[in-house]
């Protein structure tokens, strides 16, 4: 083998061992995994996915959780891009202030605000909604898309608003027809934190749901106490919850090389 | 149709941009605005195209108010220095933007923008995307947009100042035809004097936020107003010093004196300032009429057929410019010839006065 090879080829085998674990671990039976050390499933067995399809209270956690990403990546986005348009286009009393403090919101853990939004989302009756968690979500990531987008509509010259005015293009029009076509990288990395941050975020998502909102991690977290430790049946849920983000990485892929070179992600 | 400036102002909080300024642009020709960088061309034009909020006075179209009209219902076209065109659009869509904006029919879209293009060499070009076009093609486009709308008025920001030498030349003689009888008024605002004299029409030429002098262009070319236009429109930078007119002689200090003639033989005496273009000191004697200056050489360029000189007399700074090659030894002492009749004379308030 070629020398140059040897480092990222060491580097990726300690990427995706732990992947290659989870993964293995899900397709091995919890008597298997605790008996001690295989590197293949001696015993293949599809049964922790067959139990995951079939059980409500399972595949209900995937769509809860991918209902309530979905819904906070929209409101993220529909709230960041104009905000953002105003920070990259006008000058106004306290701009740079408060563009700055955007990002206090992400400075403390999302811990701290767990307790009051609790007691705020049970006041007003949105406890255990999936808009109680997506709205949770925003106060975190609508800062985030912001500054990313921020960076992206700035590199789009003034000039080009201007062209499509004298060309007769109204904003609305504009925004959407001449804008948005041209930072839709932009849009495509934002997409992808606010989804990403989402989706792994458990504590505000754990404290906001009870039942009908309860997304899937917390219900891996349950589900292991009841009869021992299904640990199959966790693996294969794991597996599982990598699948979204995976996709949404090999979507923004290309977008998101182009966000870290301008370096605002 | 016409575009006029009523005392339009331009104010950014309290620092005055655009002084009030009254100017009647006529079609047929070229509007130019000449002016150094930052003397305010392009915050007129934006003024004009309803870009930035006018502080004062009023702006008309054909005699139509349209001070409090939007930038999108002034009908106005506009060519950026830098090549300003939609990139996620092919080269077609680019050009039939503000048709299909207008709501105009798909068959007659086809017909302006093949036309247009046809004019600028841009056919081969539609299927493309403006960033697969080299600059000139971009700013093609850029001005086919323009061509293809049949604006009231166009302006063109310093449109050809991004491309390079040949390319300049080319476009700038093709200009003035591509705009001929279209009816619209042409404003082309430039920082290069020799620009404004190839493109001819009428010049506004601007300083500090202000319209100096306006006029046909050979004429204000001719007879600057004032010592500023003088300045504004010359490149190299024109010589100027003061004079004393005593009698029937001219004093330059104690150093170069010739015999009034002309206009300014009706001068009263005392003191005065004298421009003179480069071109009128040349390192060859030309006539009987021209006096002598001896100049030590600083900065000698040759430029194509023609040197320039930068020299020091009476502790100024001065200009020659003319054609021909001449071999200028850095730091020696040359007799200039200057030829006191194409001297502009100005009043102690700046003011031409022969």
């Amino acid at each position: 083998m070629k020398k140059r090879y040897f480092i990222p080829l060491i580097y990726i085998l300690f990427l995706m061992l732990p992947i290659y674990w989870l993964i293995t671990m899900s397709f091995k039976t919890t008597g298997e995994i605790l008996s001690g050390f295989s590197l293949f499933p001696q015993d293949l067995t599809f049964e922790n996915y067959r139990v995951i399809f079939t059980d409500p209270t399972w595949y209900w956690g995937y769509i809860n959780s991918i209902s309530y990403v979905t819904l906070n990546t929209v409101i993220s986005i529909a709230v960041a891009l104009p905000a953002a348009y105003a920070f990259s286009r006008y000058r106004f009393l306290g701009d740079k202030q408060l563009f700055f403090w955007l990002l206090t919101n992400r400075m403390a853990p999302a811990a701290v605000f767990a307790l009051p939004f609790f007691q705020l989302y049970s006041a007003v009756g949105l406890f255990d909604t999936y808009l109680a968690v997506a709205l949770a979500h925003t106060l975190f990531n609508v800062p985030l898309a912001v500054w990313i987008l921020e960076g992206f509509m700035r590199s789009v010259p003034k000039e080009l608003d201007e062209t499509a005015y004298i060309d007769g293009y109204s904003f609305p029009r504009f925004f959407v027809k001449i804008f948005l076509p041209n930072i839709k990288a932009g849009v495509g990395v934002a997409a992808f934190f606010c989804f990403m941050f989402s989706w792994v975020e458990l504590l505000l998502a754990k404290t906001l749901t009870a039942v009908h909102a309860k997304p899937i991690a917390a219900i891996m977290t349950k589900t292991a106490s009841s009869a021992g430790y299904e640990l199959g049946l966790l693996a294969a849920a794991g597996t599982l919850t990598i699948i979204p983000g995976a996709i949404v990485i090999y979507f923004v892929r290309n977008y998101i090389a182009k966000g870290f070179a301008m370096g605002r992600v | 149709m016409t575009l006029e400036l009523k005392d339009a102002t331009k104010r950014v909080g309290a620092v005055t941009h655009i002084k009030p300024t009254s100017l009647i642009l006529q079609p047929g020709h070229f509007n130019v605005l000449l002016g150094e960088t930052g003397a305010g061309k392009t915050s007129l034009i934006k003024l004009m195209a309803g870009l930035e909020p006018i502080a004062a006075g009023q702006i008309f179209m054909n005699g139509v108010d349209v001070t409090k009209l939007s930038t999108q219902k002034r009908n106005i076209s506009l060519v950026h220095q830098f090549f300003v065109n939609y990139p996620h659009m092919t080269v077609f869509e680019n050009i039939a933007s503000p048709l299909r904006v207008a709501g105009m029919a798909e068959s007659e879209i086809q017909g302006r923008v093949e036309e247009a293009a046809d004019i600028l060499r841009l056919r081969p070009m539609l299927k493309r995307r403006p960033d697969e076009l080299s600059g000139g093609q971009q700013q093609r486009t850029a001005l086919a947009r323009a061509i293809a709308k049949e604006s009231t008025a166009v302006f063109l920001d310093e449109p050809l100042a991004n491309l390079d030498y040949k390319l300049r030349e080319e476009m700038r003689e093709q200009l003035p035809e591509l705009f001929a009888g279209r009816g619209a008024v042409v404003v082309y605002a430039t920082s290069e004097p020799e620009e404004a004299l190839m493109l001819g029409g009428h010049t506004a030429l601007m300083n500090d936020g202000q319209v100096v002098q306006f006029g046909v262009t050979a004429e204000i070319y001719r007879a600057p107003r004032d010592l500023v236009s003088a300045q504004v429109f010359s490149n190299p930078p024109i010589n100027s010093a003061s004079v004393i007119k005593r009698g029937n002689e001219i004093h330059l200090d104690t150093v170069a004196s010739w015999p009034v003639a002309g206009k300014a033989a009706d001068l009263t005496d005392g003191p005065y300032s004298i421009a003179i273009r480069p071109s009128n000191i040349t390192p060859e004697r030309k006539s009987q009429t021209q006096i002598v200056i001896p100049g030590t050489v600083q900065v000698a360029e040759l430029s194509g057929s023609e040197s320039s000189a930068h020299f020091s007399f009476d502790q100024q700074n001065w200009v020659s410019l003319s054609p021909g090659v001449f071999p200028y030894d850095i730091g020696k002492t040359y007799p200039f010839f200057m030829e006191p009749s194409k001297c502009f004379y100005f009043a102690p308030d700046g003011a031409l006065v022969a």
